[in-house]
């Protein structure tokens, strides 16, 4: 190594940028968009930390990642060390390192980033995560304590079960996940496509939790095949733990929404990703999409819903959003990424309804022009229909990409579970418990739809609460006095 | 994984599986459902239960082969596993009102079976009307005679029981009989809808149970709404059971068809790489 950089010589190297596939390329492919620091990127924009004495970087990770520690080990190409302390606060970084919205959280923080843009931390996260398994050898885990007896119930295998699965497990308890579909991962699985996160990493992730000891049973629908209640009366557990996510898809209540072509993201999206319907007859599951496609909506899924149907071949791929692209609550990064794969974008643009013919089949939808009015509780000025302004567009195929609803199989199955008015889990902030005492909460069930991190994060938060609760209330596991 | 234990022909183009999967054995009610995957190329296919047997810890699911999927399925041997998920879907709605008419049709006939033992165990009258369109597609005789209080029968071809539909027999023993105090049709759509549009001049409480095109079972994707009353509803968590009188059947008749042309195009492939070992599999109507 060459002299210390000064902190002025760290902030003026320029940030790395992220080697991706060319859009003309990638619209044509479901490959990864972004590819991936290579090692003397991942130096460099590591040498870019200014490594503060009051990181706040470190406040702005909903896991809490000790940033500066991991990335100075980087500036030292040390990257096996750098990834296991990454490990022992977060352990999915290849996943985080793709999907968490590094600009609103970490990054937006960074003190280089007052003057300078802020060191890359989300892509050397994800540099360090895929070395490993580049490396080929047997990836490390953080140490388990040991056992406690205690066993813990997750229900659902998305971010929020996952992460609070890891951080038990690594505290000794025996935890079992149950998941209702053939595979795990939850969102991760159906939702984001493989261009964004290859089903790859998340099965090894997800494989990397084995390791650490946790268990996972699929097809298991708690709710139908075991209450919540049941889990403690008949399987034993101590505690348990709901994170089932936003799994209810909204649709806009307009006429036309039953004709055969309009689908929920949900399903879209689970046809493509978790049935693998791009790749009909050779999945038996068909994704049936046709060439003039529209998708309603601007966020996240709503991205994922236009790309995807840009690389299933859709001649012309629409957005159709109520207010403007600065209202989009979308990832500027997603957005930018639908723009270079030439989306037609239509802000200020809502549905009003949807045509069918005789056999039911979508023919087109009449979009209502907008404007924006006032703000309202959001915050974002709200759109308001500019009268006389209509406008038809021939469609076959349009998808509700407007949000998703917390999915009620197992709160409405469990008695006694207090919900809010949308029908998300009310808990306890610091500890996540329910009204219920010993079942915990997380994730999307109790926020609504959010992102993959803020999910883990609390899932963490309720790791330490049921961790707390075994040990202080429960005292004696339910296994040794049975 | 749960193992196929035993398969049988039961009728052209018909097989009944024993499944070995004993916690959904135990939690199984009539009126219920479970989805099945055979392998990871493979589609998630909704299929009602005929019987479940929570000592033994089985289910049996019978299946007519009519797409690539339950063809394939056809070819399983004993011994082999597959995935299953379950049970879905509301349980029926099981109380002593006195006489209730079972109307079956075709494979309609398998989930009937259940929902037929539980009224009678609640105290009903169970009269039983099984339809097919010829002798030895009218399933599970025997085992719904049992579980009802009497048995009429009916093929399209007269071949058994009385030539005609149904809905024929309904009305005729509606005639005869006055009116029953719930009708439990399942079959396919069609029957249904026939069923239902008889009973409505009649006020006759009617029931049905729909089988739509579904991925999750859970209420995520939303592929299986039907318009019910006017409102959309999802048949794997709000159903499969309905009010025949709301339930918009031609624009679930039409939804069933999505995806025509992609089920061409499986079935085809499939019966070409399989010419000597698959059977036909049936028309679907």
């Amino acid at each position: 190594m060459g002299r210390e950089l000064t902190k002025k010589e760290r902030m003026e190297l320029p940030r790395q940028s992220m080697p991706t596939q060319d859009p003309m390329d990638r619209i044509k492919n479901f490959d990864e968009v972004a590819l991936g620091f290579t090692a003397e990127m991942a130096i460099t924009e590591a040498e870019r930390c200014l490594e503060c004495k009051k990181p706040r970087c470190v406040d702005g990770c909903p896991v809490g990642i000790d940033i500066p520690a991991f990335i100075h080990e980087m500036q030292e190409g040390d990257f096996e060390k750098a990834l296991a302390i990454i490990k022992q606060a977060n352990t999915l970084p290849a996943i985080c390192g793709r999907v968490c919205p590094q600009e609103d959280q970490c990054e937006q923080v960074c003190v280089v980033g007052n003057k300078y843009k802020p060191v890359a931390i989300g892509r050397l996260e994800r540099f360090v995560a895929d070395w490993e398994v580049a490396q080929g050898g047997e990836i490390v885990m953080p140490e388990r304590q040991p056992e406690t007896g205690f066993k813990v119930a997750i229900v659902g295998s998305g971010p929020a079960g996952l992460a609070t699965a890891a951080e038990l497990a690594m505290r000794g308890h025996s935890v079992t996940v149950y998941e209702a579909l053939h595979k795990p991962g939850g969102v991760l699985v159906y939702g984001i496509p493989e261009f964004r996160l290859p089903k790859k990493i998340v099965e090894d992730e997800v494989g990397n939790l084995k390791k650490l000891g946790v268990e996972l049973r699929y097809n298991f629908v708690v709710g139908k095949i075991a209450s919540v209640q049941e889990l403690f009366t008949e399987y034993n557990f101590d505690a348990v733990f709901i994170g089932t996510g936003a799994g209810l898809p909204y649709f806009m209540g307009i006429p036309g929404e039953d004709y055969i072509g309009v689908y929920s993201a949900n399903e879209f999206l689970t046809r493509v990703n978790l049935m693998k319907g791009f790749d009909f007859p050779a999945f038996d599951t068909p994704v049936g999409m046709g060439r003039r496609v529209a998708v309603v909506g601007s966020g996240n899924v709503a991205m994922d819903c236009l790309r995807t149907a840009k690389r299933l071949g859709a001649e012309e791929v629409i957005c159709l959003y109520r207010r403007t692209r600065a209202e989009s609550p979308a990832r500027l990064e997603e957005l930018e990424h639908a723009e270079e794969e030439a989306i037609d974008f239509r802000w200020l643009s809502s549905p009003v309804e949807i045509y069918g013919n005789d056999d039911a089949r979508v023919t087109g939808v009449r979009v209502q022009k907008m404007e924006l009015g006032e703000p309202d509780a959001s915050g974002r000025r709200r759109p308001v229909p500019i009268e006389g302004e209509q406008y038809d567009v021939e469609l076959d195929t349009i998808i509700m990409g407007i949000g998703q609803g917390p999915n009620p199989l197992v709160t409405r199955s469990t008695e006694g579970l207090e919900l809010n008015r949308w029908g998300n889990i009310v808990v306890d902030e610091e500890t996540m418990m329910t009204s219920i005492p010993g079942v915990f909460a997380g994730g999307d069930i109790v926020t609504g739809a959010a992102t993959v991190i803020l999910a883990m994060g609390a899932g963490k938060v309720a790791a330490e609460g049921i961790d707390t609760y075994l040990r202080e209330t429960v005292k004696v596991p339910k296994a040794r006095t049975a | 994984m749960p193992t196929l234990l035993e398969i049988k022909e039961i009728a052209p183009a018909f097989k009944q599986y024993l499944v070995e999967t004993p916690e959904i054995a135990r939690k199984h009610q009539a009126g219920q459902f479970v989805i099945v995957l055979l392998h990871d190329h493979g589609e998630r296919i909704p299929l009602t239960i005929a019987d479940s047997d929570a000592e033994a810890g089985t289910i049996t699911l019978v299946v007519q082969e009519v797409g690539k999927s339950t063809m394939e399925m056809g070819l399983m041997s004993e011994g082999d596993q597959i995935e299953v998920v379950g049970p879905l879907g509301t349980p029926t709605h099981v109380e002593k009102l006195g006489t209730c008419v079972c109307v079956g049709g075709g494979a309609g006939i398998a989930p009937l079976l259940p929902i037929a033992r539980a009224m009678k165990e609640a105290g009903n009258e169970v009269v039983s009307i099984l339809g097919g369109r010829t002798k030895e597609l009218v399933i599970l005789r025997d085992e719904m005679t049992e579980a009802s209080t009497e048995m009429i029968y009916t093929t399209d071809d007269g071949s058994f029981g009385a030539k005609g539909f149904v809905t024929n027999a309904l009305e005729q023993l509606i005639e005869e009989r006055g009116k029953p105090d719930i009708v439990i049709a399942i079959g396919p759509a069609i029957m249904m809808k026939a069923v239902a549009e008889m009973t409505r001049p009649l006020e006759i409480s009617t029931v049905v149970s729909l089988n739509t095109i579904m991925i999750d079972g859970t209420g995520m994707c939303g592929g299986c709404r039907v318009s019910v009353g006017g409102d959309s509803k999802f048949v794997c968590v709000d159903g499969p059971e309905f009010d025949a009188h709301t339930v918009d059947f031609d624009l679930m008749m039409k939804r069933q068809r999505t995806f025509l042309s992609e089920e061409n195009v499986a079935r085809l492939r499939f019966l070409e790489s399989h010419k000597c070992k698959a059977t036909k599999g049936t028309e679907v109507s």
